[in-house]
Formats: structure tokens, sequence, C-alpha cells
């Protein structure tokens, strides 16, 4: 039995004890023992900022990359002989030299000539052409789930502080932060039972949370009661230490075990991404994070992983050649990280537009040669059997998928 | 049911106060609400000139980073840049705690929940820079001197002020025949966005009585309207699309583009039957229920119409309907309001009440995060759900409780015997698990969360 049916277990036990209702319950009803109609697990990565896809997978086969990018942080891993990884993603080679690590390169969303972060990110999330900004109120993600049959609230958990765009929609969807774990003592959970039991979308949300902040618990405890006094000192110190939002490895230590259990997407996302200056110092620290959220979503899906995808998405490349403060500034095209047992990694995939004066877009960003979105479609068609039309048409309108990248084993 | 003063300090305003006796009668709170702003005078918060100040400071470090001669002088226009950045989102973070202090002392609670509700129902989020502190001055400026007067006059105000014309573009759209576009090939781009959420979000609503041809003909009479860095709204002729435009089959403007010809089609929009229907439902579903009696909106549909959109006439028969004084249970509060009402409760003076950025930001702005809410920037312009249910889930719950047992004490070591703020908080229906919990808890900070925490508390 796996820990998240035995913990599952233990909590229906608890809610019958309490005497509530499950039927009467939007959280606990049906969803925790239905399953989606799949079994395969997608997992999205929102980087926000604009990950520079250049300094991440680089093309050192390029004669003009050098001269564009004096300076680099030495020590990268050849990939395929034109590519090298960045070095600040070292402990992903194990991946992809094992096929579960691929990068799409000189990919885009519709996105153009703005450079907005927050127009890219919207047109990220929403999933649309740029016609449709502001237009769109929903998430590709949430259409997904709206077109598919059996859904429940629970196949999809947004993780993490913020709303995401991404999932926002009328199919309903989870959402967890591991700051808001509860440490709570024994007698305040008894009172808390007791002042919310007549109010069902408060007491069985309460159940839902201390369930949900048992993984977190643990770390914050022990494993142990909280004796009276402590308390207080282990929630203010969870909301300390997490102040700037939990860290990538509390979300994704979280996505993992609900994947591991009925849920089948997970979405978070993260930052640090918009290197303008000191690139050097600055991207290392968001790929740590990045590297540190794919290790901890293998380590905690265990077999599942073999049935998993993730693909770590950004709004837009940044600029070709190094500014004047070692940075880069706001771009157009860039590369999407995909990883996951259920891939043929092992490439990075893309028509390769080349770095000369004439090859780039506005003679300053990498050139799109593919929309991002065609290969997230196509994950999700070979990954969950969504018919194309349905990716065109609803999911991710005014697409044209194109020609199978094989990105799926 | 009937006007009940506990209830409508609880569902109408910001919560019951020790230092204030809730409102005793529905004359008493439309009177209030018409009389002079003490909030505001209390806790000041400005208008948009500091804004204007600091996105004019941006400006020029932008221009000085890009144009500089040297890179030394380019990195200066960087980090000046940075700096008025920061400064302007240190200021701004004191107008955030000023708004907490209308909520926790102001004597009027009404008005502090009706500029929120407006503000919600003309969403402008500000994003980057001096944008991102922008939302409580937008606020100041055009929504709350038109609380009490015009659906039409408020919307007048949204349209031309410079925070609705940034957030939806309309800075950005370009008659495809004005003057400018003709002048420049590039310029030419109509931007449909504020056009369209004028009819469906502000006025008309979704599924409203107009088409895609609608939207189209008012984003060209809408063409136009934009601002000025530093000098604020300023209607640009060049920008506007010539001719006359039909929108719900009557005819706007002429060849010569006016500013009057926009706002005779803002006051026919705001006074249409299908907006009179919108707004009436949106504020009962706001003020009373996530499923409204339909007589209540039926009725003030009916005030609004005959008034012209006259909002103190709507609001009396929102108060003066008994399906208003249900017993509930009332609605869930937003995390706003839950903030707010517990510093009320809690019996703060301003010295209690955490300044700076960081810890605003450490106590509430992260918190609220967690509840569901960042503040001023939802993720839409349709603005916070209403749905009780999008507000009381796992984690959102976890953050109020996490608040309410952690956030009094670190505001205010000496915190009140829990067996009597049971009764400030909550009046005189104390539901009896809730006085039990406050009197059993381990610590007066834990007893105070679970207050806080009770579905009492967090209804209204």
């Amino acid at each position: 039995m796996t820990g998240s049916a035995l913990s599952r277990r233990r909590f229906m036990a608890r809610s019958l004890a309490l005497g509530c209702s499950l039927a009467a319950s939007p959280l606990v009803t049906p969803v925790t023992m239905a399953s989606a109609p799949w079994d395969a697990r997608l997992v999205v990565i929102i980087l926000r900022g604009a990950m520079d896809g250049l300094d991440v997978v680089r093309p050192v086969g390029a004669p003009e990359f050098a001269g564009m990018r004096p300076g680099l942080s030495p020590g990268g891993h050849d990939l395929d002989g034109f590519f090298e990884l960045h070095p600040a993603l070292s402990n992903l080679m194990p991946l992809w030299r094992a096929g579960e690590l691929g990068f799409a390169h000189a990919v885009s969303t519709p996105y153009r000539d703005k450079r907005s972060h927050f127009d890219g990110q919207d047109i990220l999330e929403a999933g649309t052409g740029m016609d449709a900004l502001g237009r769109v109120r929903d998430g590709w993600l949430n259409r997904m789930l709206q077109a598919m049959p059996g859904i429940e609230a629970e196949t999809a958990y947004a993780v993490g502080r913020e709303d995401m765009l991404i999932l926002k929609g009328e199919a309903a969807v989870a959402n967890w932060s591991p700051e808001a774990a509860l440490a709570l003592s024994p007698q305040a959970h008894r009172l808390l039972e007791l002042v919310t039991h007549d109010d069902p979308l408060f007491r069985d949300a309460l159940i839902e949370a201390v369930e949900l902040s048992r993984t977190d618990l643990a770390m914050m405890t022990g494993g142990e009661d909280l004796e009276p006094g402590e308390m207080m000192n282990a929630m203010q110190e969870n909301m300390r230490v997490t102040r700037g939002g939990a860290s990538s490895q509390s979300i994704a230590r979280f996505a993992a075990e609900r994947l591991r259990g009925d849920a089948r997407i997970a979405a978070f996302s993260l930052g640090g991404w918009d290197t303008h200056a000191q690139q050097d110092r600055m991207l290392p620290r968001a790929l740590a994070e990045l590297q540190q959220a794919v290790v901890s979503l293998k380590a905690g899906l265990g077999p599942t992983w073999q049935k998993t995808a993730v693909l770590a998405m950004t709004e837009f490349g940044r600029t070709a050649r190094l500014n004047g403060t070692e940075g880069t500034d706001h771009g157009t095209a860039g590369a999407m990280l995909m990883a996951g047992g259920a891939l043929r990694g092992g490439r990075v995939v893309g028509d390769w537009p080349g770095l000369a004066e004439a090859d780039l877009y506005a003679r300053r960003d990498l050139l799109p040669t593919r929309d991002v979105r065609a290969h997230a479609g196509w994950v999700m068609r070979h990954l969950f059997g969504i018919d194309g039309a349905m990716i065109e048409g609803t999911i991710f309108p005014g697409l044209e998928m194109g020609g199978d990248p094989g990105l799926v084993l | 049911m009937r006007f009940d003063p506990e209830r409508a300090a609880i569902r109408f305003g910001c919560g019951l106060s020790a230092r204030h006796a809730p409102p005793s009668d529905v004359a008493g709170m439309l009177t209030r609400l018409q009389g002079p702003d003490h909030a505001a005078e209390m806790f000041p918060i400005p208008g948009f000139a500091p804004i204007h100040a600091s996105l004019d400071e941006v400006g020029q470090a932008v221009r000085k980073q890009r144009n500089g001669k040297t890179e030394a002088e380019r990195e200066q226009g960087q980090e000046e840049r940075r700096a008025a950045v920061r400064r302007i989102r240190i200021t701004g973070a004191e107008w955030f705690r000023q708004s907490l202090l209308r909520r926790a002392l102001g004597a009027d609670g009404f008005r502090e929940r009706l500029t929120q509700f407006w503000g919600d129902h003309f969403t402008a989020v500000g994003k980057g820079g001096p944008w991102q502190v922008a939302y409580l001055p937008y606020l100041e400026e055009a929504i709350r001197p038109h609380l009490s007067g015009r659906f039409a006059d408020m919307l007048k105000a949204v349209i031309v002020h410079p925070m609705m014309l940034e957030y939806l573009d309309q800075k950005r759209s370009v008659g495809p025949n004005s003057v400018a576009a003709l002048r420049n090939e590039r310029l030419s781009g109509l931007n449909e966005n504020l056009a369209r959420e004028v009819m469906e979000l502000h006025t008309l609503g979704a599924g409203g009585p107009y088409t895609q041809a609608d939207v189209r003909q008012l984003a060209e009479l809408l063409t136009g309207l934009n601002y000025d860095r530093v000098e604020g709204f300023r209607f640009r002729p060049a920008f506007a699309e010539p001719g006359a435009e039909m929108v719900l089959g009557r005819s706007y403007g002429g060849e010569t583009p006016q500013l009057s010809a926009i706002m005779t089609a803002m006051e026919d929009l705001a006074t249409h039957p299908a907006t009179a229907r919108h707004i009436a439902r949106k504020l009962a579903v706001h003020f009373v229920s996530d499923q409204p009696d339909p007589d209540l909106i039926a009725a003030m549909t009916a005030r609004f119409e005959a008034t012209g959109g006259d909002l103190p006439e709507v609001y009396g028969v929102l108060l003066d309907h008994p399906a208003s004084w249900h017993d509930g249970p009332g609605n869930v509060k937003q995390p706003i309001d839950f903030v707010g009402s517990s510093l009320r409760a809690l019996d703060l003076v301003p010295r209690h009440v955490p300044s700076g950025f960081g810890k605003l930001r450490r106590v509430f702005l992260g918190p609220m995060t967690l509840m569901g809410q960042s503040w001023g920037a939802p993720l839409g312009p349709d603005g916070w759900p209403e749905a009780d249910d999008a507000w009381i889930t796992p984690q959102r719950m976890a953050a109020r409780l996490q608040w309410g047992m952690t956030a009094p004490f670190t505001i205010r070591r000496l915190l009140p015997d829990p067996r009597e703020f049971v009764e400030t908080a909550l009046g005189r229906t104390v539901p009896e698990p809730v006085r039990f919990a406050a009197a059993s808890a381990e610590t007066r900070a834990e007893a105070v969360g679970l207050v806080l925490a009770s579905p009492a508390f967090q209804r209204m």
C-alpha cells in the first residue's frame, strides 16, 4: 500500500468518525476515490521572468555564439556535440543519459514584439494567440480538464502561494501551498473541529488542510504531537522560513505525493529568470531551484515517474547578445525543458534557425521556429489520448500542431 | 427579517468594534455615507500625483539607461530606476496600511466595503514599476468620490483614468483611419479590450444585449482616450477614429472626434436596463448571498432604472429589503474583509499596526496571498470571485487559521481575554461551541485564533 493510500484511509476513517456526510462535501466527495480517465501524469512548471534558453541549452556549435556570449560560466556539459547544458543543471545529466530529459529549442508562444512579462505570461498560460490577449479568461490546462470526461476536483493541483492563470477556469482544481501547512496541537485541533462542525464548507476544508499538512508537518515537528505553546512557534517558524514563498523542493515534494495518488496534473511556478545583469551569478540560482524541483519530483514520484511528463516553459527567451551589464534583455524564442520517464529524451528537438545576424528575429533575438504550444499539444495528444482537433480548437485555439515531434515514448 | 444593528455592521460594514457602536438604522447608514469622508481625513491616501511623479522618475532613468553615452551612465540609469521603484513601493505599502486602519478604526464600515466592491467591479491591476502600488490611489481618485453619486459618473471617471487606460490597453488603441495612423502606418491598431470590458463587465454584463459589432464600434469610439505619464488623462483627437459609431443601435460622434460623444455613450450604457440588472445582482451577491433572493434583485433593478442609477437609492433598497437580513449563513468574508474585521475586533490603535514594507508584507500581504487574494492584483479584469467555496479551500482555510493564530499576537503582544474577545467579535449571537473553544484553548493566542477562524466570524 502506498503512503498516500494509507493516509487517505486514515483520513476517511476520521471523516466518518466526525460524522460528516461525505456526499455533502464538495472537497471530499467521490473525488478522492475516483480516478481520472487516464493514468499518465503531467507537470507544468511556469518559469516566470523569461528564462534565457541560449544560456541554459547553449548552442556552442554555432560559430557566432562565443562572440555573442563572452564570459560564459565554464563547465557546461556536452549534450549532442552542438548544444551543451548549463553547469548549474549538472545533477540532471543522469536523466539526460537515461533518456528522461530533453529540450525543445527555438520555441516561443505566439507573443511577439512587446516583450512584457505580464502579457507574455498571460499568453503562455492562456494558451492563446496574441489576438485573444485579454479576452480569454481561463488557462489551457483548465480547458484541457473541461474537455475531458470524468475529471474530479483533485485531478489537478495548483501548487504554491500564487494563483495560476494556467489552471484557472470552470473545471475544479485543487490548490495547496506547503507554506499553508498547519501545525496544530491536539487540543487546538479538537476545538477547531468543534467550531467548524456545523458548517460543511469550513469543516471539510479544515479536514483536508490537516491531511494535506501531513508531509510538511512531519518536517516541522518530527512527527510528534505538539506540546501546548509549541504550536504558535511552529506556525511562525513555518511562515518565517518561507517568507518569500515555499521552496521548490517542498512544492515538488508535495506535488509528487499528490501525483502518486489520484492527481494527474500539477502546475507550479518558479521565478528568478529575469537576468538583465550579472547573468553568470543570477541564472545559476534560478537553475538550482529548477534542478531541485525536477530531482524532487523524480524522487517523490518513485515508479510513477515512468508515467510522468514534466514541461518547464517560460514566457519568452532573451536577447542573443549579452548587454552592457553582463545580462540579457527580453527576447523572443527560447527553450523548453522536458523531463520524465514517459518521454523520449536525450535530445534537443527543434529546427535550429542559426545565430547569424540575418537569422535573428528583429536582428536581436533567437528566431522562433516552432510554437511551444505544439510540443505541449503533442505531449498531451499521446500522454492522454486527446483528440488533435480538441487541442487545436479548444485547448490551444488557433494552433497548428504540425508534424509529430515524437516526444512521448 | 429586518434591520439589525450588529448584523448591519457585520454584513454591510467592516465588523464589530469596541470603539464604534453599530449603525442604528438604514437612514443613518445612508446619511453617514453621503456625509464627509472622515476615514479618508484621518488616514489619507493620495490620488495619482505620486504615481505620476514616480512614472516620470522611472521614465527618465530608463532613458538614461538606454541612451547613456558611457556604460557608467547607463548603469547609473539602471540604478536610478531601481531606486525610484523601490521608493514608491515603500510609500505605497503605507497606503495599504492606511486602508487597513480605515477598516479597523473608521466609523463608516459601509463606505469601506463599497470602495472595495466598486474597486473590484472596475478592476484595474497595475503591472510593473510604480503601477504596482497604483491601485489604492486609483480607488481614491476614480471610485471613492462617486460611491454615493450616480453610477454613470463613476463609469465616466473610471474610463478616463490612467490606471484603466493602461490596464486594458486603451493607451495603445489607435483608430485605423485616424490622423496618427495615416501619418505612421505602424501606429494603426485598434485594441478592443476596454470596449469589451466596459460592456461585458462594467455595464451590460456577460450575456447582455450586445454583439461583437457593438464591441468593435465602441472600441472605435473610445480611440483618443489616452494619458500622459506626467499630466494624467489626455484626449488625443489624432488617435481617434473619425466618423460616427453605431453602438446598440444608436449613433455617436461625427467627423470631428470629441470626448463628449464618448461620454454620451457611457451615459447610455450606464443607464441601460441590462446594466441596472447586472449591477443590482452583483451588489446583492456581494453583500447578501451567493444565491440572492430574486425579489431583492428585481426591487434594486427597478430603483436603479427609475432613478437613472442613483446609487444611494439602490443601496437603500438593498438595506431595506427583508431578504438582506436573513439569519445566515452569510457570505464568506474575502481575505481583506477578514483581516480588516479582525483588526477592528482586536481594537487596535494605529501604533499597533505594523509599518514598513517588509513588515506589512510579512504580516498582511504575504498571508493574504496565501488566502487567495494577492492584494490589488486579481488574475483578470473580472476581479475576485464571489463564491464562498472559491475562498474556503484547504489552503485558503489553513492560511486564515494560521494568520488568526499568529498575527494578532505579532501585532499586539497583550491580547484581550478570549472570553471577552469572543463577545466583542461576534456580538450577541455567539455560537456555543465558539464560546467553549475561546474558554478552553491552551493559550490566549490560540483562543483568539479559534474565534477568528470560526465560521461565525468568517461569514458575514
